[in-house]
């Protein structure tokens, strides 16, 4: 009750805003990661409620959508380095490079699992905690749909020269690349890297049958 | 059933008492992995033995069921299960000492409960109350306890020390709370466990095309879900930047789209 009050005066705010200004430049720089995480969420959001193929789990389209809007944002290498830890140091560059190819694919079938649940929901961010200088900051928002809890969505991004990178993403409380942390080091143990690799393609082969 | 209670009330707080007194000093000592799980063989053993019982029963029922019922029938039931849950979800938002989110909670309870027909009916979320979950799990976490070491129960699943603690309580905070026919209680957990797994066909089956192992992966998933607490920082929703020539008609659209909908919310008391 009280969040629906606030959200409408918020609004009101920003209508008001953009009326009067045409976007100051002052927003780009200090907030500058929010604004990317809101853009690419508004953007994926829309692009999905507007697309029947996407929604009906359409594998080339959503890979469109992934590498087009949503991967140039991305530090892949170091989501890869993060969840195969100490070993990523051990791995050759044909093996990383394996490595990230092979885990792209694997998350981005998660990502088109999540995709396929979009109906009638919105996207709210949390106010961002952090100091003007920070180079690395948490931008924490949630999905909202009708009648269930909150989604929680959070991403790590990384100032890398002038643009902001996702480095994780936490869904639900869970990080990203720690939920994999344990489960790469198990394999790597057991069977080495070409190990890793070899599992993570066989998981990849099968789920695309 | 009063006794029943004080009985599980005493037993909760000397578990939660020795345990706290127990688990504390090892912090620091032992090694991250083994305080993680140190009962893993065991655990194994009882989560391959819980999947035997998925797949064999529990999945194919599930199944079952959400081809054979209509989905509104599903939705109602769903729905009933849920609005106790917001009830216990109130006590622990109290407990959690988070008294606005409680009251929306509770509002939110009542309110189904008298207009949606006994929670048949989710009127509250019609109307822009959002649900918030908490258990008592999530009560103790606030609290400042730690999850503890991993615990796979045989048919209960994934848990953790803290979270078996009050697991007996989490239990009962069902519709089968109000029947004293024994037969009634065992249909209805039925029903709650058939209603609760066809809600995860879909997130099950796709974790297991994610997971390398899905022993690891749960076990992971759900200490880091249950080990973290989010603040109770007011999120904001968004809504796209209006072209600058539309600047004008745009926010004051999409502002008396949003104002229509918690319109039946003004009244409530907050």
């Amino acid at each position: 009750m009280l969040v629906t009050k606030r959200q409408l005066m918020a609004l009101f705010a920003a209508g008001a805003t953009a009326m009067a200004f045409a976007m100051p430049a002052r927003a780009a720089d200090a907030s500058a990661p929010d604004l990317l995480i809101k853009q690419l969420s508004l953007d994926v959001l829309e692009t999905v409620k507007s697309d029947k193929a996407i929604q009906g789990g359409d594998v080339k389209k959503i890979n469109a959508l992934v590498n087009e809007k949503i991967m140039p944002h991305v530090d892949f290498q170091r989501i890869t380095a993060t969840a195969v830890g100490r070993f990523w140091r051990q791995a050759t560059p044909d093996q990383q490079q394996k490595l990230m190819d092979e885990f792209k694919i694997l998350l981005v079938r998660t990502y088109s699992g999540a995709l396929t649940q979009i109906k009638d929901q919105v996207i709210a961010m949390k106010p961002l905690r952090a100091a003007p200088e920070d180079t690395e900051v948490v931008v924490r928002t949630e999905i909202r749909g009708r009648g269930a809890d909150p989604i929680q969505l959070d991403y790590r991004l990384e100032k890398a020269g002038a643009v902001w990178k996702i480095y994780d993403v936490n869904v639900l409380g869970i990080w990203l690349a720690d939920q994999y942390k344990n489960s790469f080091a198990q394999e790597i143990g057991a069977n080495g890297i070409d190990g890793l690799i070899k599992a993570l393609a066989a998981k990849n082969a099968a789920a695309a049958k | 059933m009063m006794k029943q209670f004080v009985r599980l009330l005493l037993l909760t707080l000397l578990a939660v008492a020795v345990s706290a007194c127990s688990v504390l000093p090892q912090r620091g000592n032992a090694s991250k992995g083994q305080k993680l799980d140190p009962w893993e063989s065991w655990n194994r053993k009882v989560f391959a033995f819980n999947e035997e019982v998925d797949q064999h029963l529990l999945r194919p029922v599930a199944t079952a069921y959400s081809e054979i019922v209509p989905e509104f029938v599903r939705k109602s039931v769903d729905n009933v299960f849920a609005n106790v849950g917001d009830a216990w979800s109130t006590v622990n938002l109290l407990l959690q000492g988070r008294p606005k989110l409680a009251i929306t909670q509770g509002m939110r309870f009542a309110v189904n409960t008298v207009f949606g027909l006994g929670g048949v009916f989710d009127i509250a979320s019609e109307a822009g109350m959002e649900r918030n979950s908490q258990d008592l799990g999530q009560t103790f976490g606030r609290w400042g306890f730690g999850t503890g070491a991993y615990i796979v129960w045989p048919l209960f699943g994934p848990s953790s020390v803290r979270d078996s603690l009050a697991l007996p309580w989490d239990r009962l905070a069902s519709p089968a709370i109000v029947f004293d026919d024994g037969k009634a209680k065992v249909a209805i957990y039925a029903l709650q466990t058939i209603n609760t797994r066809s809600n995860f066909l879909r997130a099950s089956d796709m974790l297991g095309d994610i997971a390398l192992d899905k022993y690891t992966f749960y076990r992971d998933a759900y200490l880091q879900r249950r080990g973290h607490f989010e603040d109770d920082d007011e999120a904001e929703v968004l809504v796209p930047d209006a072209p600058s020539d539309a600047a004008a008609s745009a926010p004051a659209a999409s502002a008396s789209d949003a104002a229509s909908a918690p319109a039946v919310t003004a009244s409530s008391p907050q």
